[in-house]
């Protein structure tokens, strides 16, 4: 910690500025690189013929007249792309029991999902291609779909994978302490409930694209992507498409928005991939919005039967969650579905000191898209079913909701320590982020606007959420489980000619800010402008290996990656130093783009001119000296599985009981994600976050009819969070730094999502507390609402 | 079915452009895929993102509702030439300094429609803001960022009191 104080608390540091972001710049001139944007020689487009049906045998593909017409290159069927594209399955080892079958880049025999690409064209305009693709002609021989998960395990169910047995794809059973007792105990208060979560997805604007471009005389492939993790890709395309992992190059350079969506194994993508190579041409594709609404992961869909035991002095005695997750057919490659039911068991009552709980998992297959990791996974079903448990029972005690949280929340001092669900907890301050959050909110004095004005029958609520947030996770996550992803970090760190610094890392940026905060802690460590240091990221043949972006790691694992090697280059530029200045290197320090004496200021020497005399004039050092003036150093998170940050929200809604709708008066967020390196950009990580939250609480649901037809494909049908329903945001933080690492932070991308529907949902449920009514259904529409008021049927 | 170019002759940033394009063509593919301005992005291809937006006559519109044949005769304004011509600095520097875009793709949408409203004689209040950007979708900020960038700018050109 020494160290930390000394680096990153100077007055000088980058380290908690709101510094702006440089790469920004040409975003707001209308200069992006996305991947659309490219063009290449020779290049080709894709379209994809897709299922129409949600369940159906593929009795023949009929791509005579396609073929003819005048752009068209070429044609793929399943079992063409079958011939060059190993299959995949979604399993991981450490899930114990998971099973899903191998899947196909495109349906071969049997599609099983509405949007399942089953053909593939490739010509010379994307408009070409998708005309060959109307023209071409699949009989598709419609079987009975298995739609709806709560029926996905009855002994009469359709059967998607008969070689399973079952539509099973995992469940996983945990229980610790006196369940049993504590739920019949008389003197204890029980409340249960029911939560649904609909199915809702991404919608990142820019939707998935990628330009596949092989080259023959070397066998190798390079692979722009509209994506977050560019190793774990490297190695996949690797390994299904038969080239040498070092000879698959993967480039991510802008991209429009990913929150998890861009970062699974989909199979156009790999399908494109395959096409360069057999046309020996590069091969675009860039999906439409319909082909990202019906391919696209879709999250959640969750279905939780929870109850709570409480004493009468309002302590836990005991939790129980039953989870019933449908995934669509296959469980995504290589993360797998199963994460996010995981989740859910780990972190439903995470934040409180709960002495029994019993936890059940089961997440099945079904003729729907495939669902998988999206930011903040399993957390907002885990901390809904938590939250609004909590408030039930502080309504059954009458206790006051955050009087109730203090009685269970652990200690600020309490840590480390292990919560029943088996989460090792470290540097956590509940305690301090609720306290905040009701001071800021002014909870006392807008309780008691809220009880005037439903005397006027005007109906508002209050919603306080405690939450944490799993972020910096170790290899237990993935990598244990034999997933091609990382878990450690990489960061290269050079001096240049000019005394400027280049630094690359393995982390990426999808807009979130964070090339800027590697630049502010290289700047920090170092002890340069910020100005003089140039950040690369997204590219496997010149960054260091990583994981990329997933999970709020790249702060937290990426930032102290590059803390360790900007440490390093200084240490050599020092030593450097020192030889030409004959001082002894602790004698000497950087300030500026200077050598100095060591709590100097006067500049000896400018990194410029050492720079040059390294590089030129090399004939003016002793022979015996060769600076280095390059360091890499690589981070992974040890001791812990994961690094936890914590916080505490709170919504303030009216609802109109006569239309449903529901008005977002005001949101609050206190949250602790350790050390803070930018405080605006960790706002505004918070405040989309929670956008995403609200989106998923009261609009955002794929809506499937019953045979599995997605009804509502288009931005249009399809609600999402826009500027006009949307509260401005208050954000304040608690700063405890992550022992785990010397720059302390823990992430910050997911707490706004985690925290907010259940925030959103208490403050409903508050609001329709006089009237007797109560909803447990995301997303609350009016419809939803009105019918929980009895207004309509 | 690829059907006959019709030739088109329209002013873009400044410059005469005198070319062909299939009747099928919407103004945003023909300014991105053949005009090479993809400073225009496409979102939904329904209208209602917002992110192919550019200036027809001095008015924003949805690229991808127009065809391009029908801005045949019109002058059209995309981000690049907005951005060149510094009509924008104010907006883009406060855009810039309340990190008012993360991954970028609504931006030049968001910024031509916010332009239009701090050019009008519109009373603006931060409803105003919000209400003339609701048709332009923006996954990553949650808009507040963009709500304080546009009113700081309105402020600046208008004075405190708005």
């Amino acid at each position: 910690m020494s160290e930390r104080l000394h680096e990153l608390d100077r007055p000088n540091s980058y380290i908690g500025k709101s510094v702006p972001r440089p790469n920004a710049v040409h975003l707001l001139q209308g200069r992006g690189r996305f991947v659309d944007d490219k063009v290449l020689p020779r290049m080709v487009h894709a379209a994809f013929v897709r299922s129409p049906h949600a369940h159906a045998r593929i009795r023949g593909v009929d791509a005579d007249e396609a073929k003819t017409l005048q752009g068209v290159i070429a044609v793929f069927t399943g079992e063409d792309m079958a011939a060059a594209i190993a299959p995949w399955s979604g399993v991981l080892t450490h899930l114990a029991g998971m099973r899903s079958p191998e899947q196909p880049a495109l349906a071969r025999d049997i599609t099983r999902w509405q949007g399942e690409p089953v053909v593939m064209v490739v010509a010379q305009s994307r408009a070409i291609a998708e005309d060959a693709a109307a023209l071409i002609e699949v009989d598709f021989d419609p079987l009975p779909e298995m739609c709806d998960m709560e029926g996905a395990l009855d002994s009469d169910a359709v059967v998607i994978h008969p070689e399973l047995g079952n539509n099973l794809c995992w469940e996983r059973l945990v229980e610790t302490g006196e369940v049993n007792a504590a739920f019949s105990d008389p003197a204890n208060t029980v409340v249960d409930r029911t939560f649904t979560f609909g199915r809702h997805t991404g919608v990142t604007l820019e939707a998935r694209a990628c330009i596949a471009d092989y080259d023959q005389a070397e066998e190798a492939l390079t692979f722009h992507y509209s994506g977050q993790s560019p190793h774990m890709m490297q190695a996949i395309l690797a390994k299904h498409l038969g080239f040498e992992e070092e000879n698959v190059n993967v480039i991510a350079a802008d991209v429009g928005g990913s929150f998890g969506i861009k970062i699974h194994t989909y199979g156009d993508e790999i399908a494109t991939a395959a096409a360069a190579k057999l046309l020996r041409r590069p091969v675009k594709f860039a999906a439409d919005r319909f082909e990202s609404f019906v391919s696209d992961i879709h999250a959640r869909d969750h279905r939780v039967k929870a109850r709570l035991a409480l004493g009468q002095d309002g302590r836990i005695a005991a939790l129980e969650i039953d989870d019933l997750t449908g995934i669509g057919p296959y469980s995504v490659y290589p993360r797998s579905s199963g994460i996010e039911a995981n989740q859910v068991l780990n972190l439903t009552g995470a934040p409180y000191d709960i002495p029994a709980y019993r936890g059940r998992a089961r997440v099945v297959f079904q003729n729907k898209n495939v669902m998988c990791q999206y930011r903040a996974v399993g957390h907002p079903i885990a901390n809904s079913v938590m939250e609004g448990l909590m408030d039930d029972a502080a309504r059954q005690l009458a206790i006051d909701p955050a009087e109730l949280r203090r009685r269970n929340l652990f200690a600020d001092d309490a840590y480390p320590v292990t919560s029943v669900t088996g989460m090792k907890f470290a540097d956590l301050s509940h305690h301090a982020c609720l306290g905040k959050l009701l001071d800021m909110m002014d909870y006392e004095g807008l309780k008691s606007e809220r009880d005037a004005l439903r005397k006027k029958g005007i109906h508002r609520g209050i919603g306080i959420v405690s939450m944490v947030e799993v972020t910096n996770p170790s290899p237990m996550f993935y990598g244990v489980g034999g997933a091609p992803i990382s878990a450690q970090d990489g960061a290269t760190v050079r001096l240049d000619a000019n005394g400027a610094v280049h630094v690359s890392s393995s982390i990426t940026e999808q807009g979130q800010g964070t090339e800027t905060i590697l630049a502010q802690i290289a700047a920090s460590a170092i002890g340069v402008d910020i100005a003089k240091v140039k950040v690369t990221t997204g590219d496997t043949r010149t960054t260091p290996y990583g994981g990329g972006t997933w999970a709020s790691r790249g702060a937290g694992i990426g930032g102290e990656a590059m803390l360790l090697a900007s440490r390093a280059l200084k240490s050599q530029i020092l030593e450097a130093a020192a030889t030409v200045l004959q001082a002894r290197p602790e004698a000497l320090d950087i300030e500026a783009g200077n050598i100095v004496d060591t709590g100097g200021t006067k500049p000896r020497m400018s990194l410029a001119e050492l720079g040059k005399l390294v590089y030129y004039r090399g004939n003016e050092l002793p022979s015996d000296v060769r600076p280095e003036l390059i360091a890499t150093r690589h981070f992974r998170v040890t001791d812990y599985p994961f690094v936890f940050t914590n916080g505490a929200m709170a919504s303030y809604v009216e609802v109109d009981i006569e239309t449903g709708m529901v008005k977002l008066l005001g949101h609050w967020v206190v949250e602790d994600c350790g050390t803070v390196i930018n405080k605006k950009l960790v706002d505004e990580q918070i405040r989309g976050g929670v956008v995403q939250g609200i989106g998923g609480a009261l609009y955002e649901e794929c809506l499937y009819s019953e045979n599995g037809q997605l009804q509502n494909a288009t931005m249009a049908d399809y609600l999402v969070p826009m500027a006009g329903e949307m509260p401005d945001i208050e954000i304040a933080h608690i700063e405890t730094p992550s022992c785990t690492s010397d720059l302390g932070a823990k992430g910050a991308g997911e707490a706004g999502t985690c925290g907010a529907p259940g925030a959103v949902m208490n403050a409903v449920n508050n609001a329709l507390e006089p009237l007797d009514a109560s909803v447990a259904q995301h997303p609350i529409t009016p419809e939803r609402l009105l019918r929980a008021l009895s207004v309509i049927d | 079915m690829t059907a006959a170019r019709m030739p088109i002759s329209l002013r873009i940033n400044g410059e005469q452009v005198e070319t062909t394009v299939q009747a099928r063509t919407n103004l945003v593919d023909f300014l991105r895929n053949e005009q090479q301005l993809t400073g225009t992005h496409v979102g939904c291809e329904h209208g209602v993102c917002g992110a192919c937006t550019v200036r027809v006559d001095g008015r924003i519109v949805r690229g991808c509702l127009m065809l391009a044949i029908q801005a045949n005769g019109t002058t059209v304004e995309t981000i690049e030439g907005q951005s060149d011509s510094g009509k924008l600095e104010e907006l883009q520097a406060a855009f810039h300094r309340h990190n008012a875009l993360q991954c970028g793709f609504c931006t030049p949408g968001m910024l031509l429609t916010a332009q239009e409203l701090l050019d009008s004689d519109k009373p603006i209040t931060r409803e105003v803001i919000r209400d003339q950007i609701s048709g332009n979708y923006c996954r990553c900020t949650g808009y507040q960022a963009i709500v304080d960038a546009v009113e700081e700018v309105a402020i600046a050109r208008r004075g405190a009191s708005l």
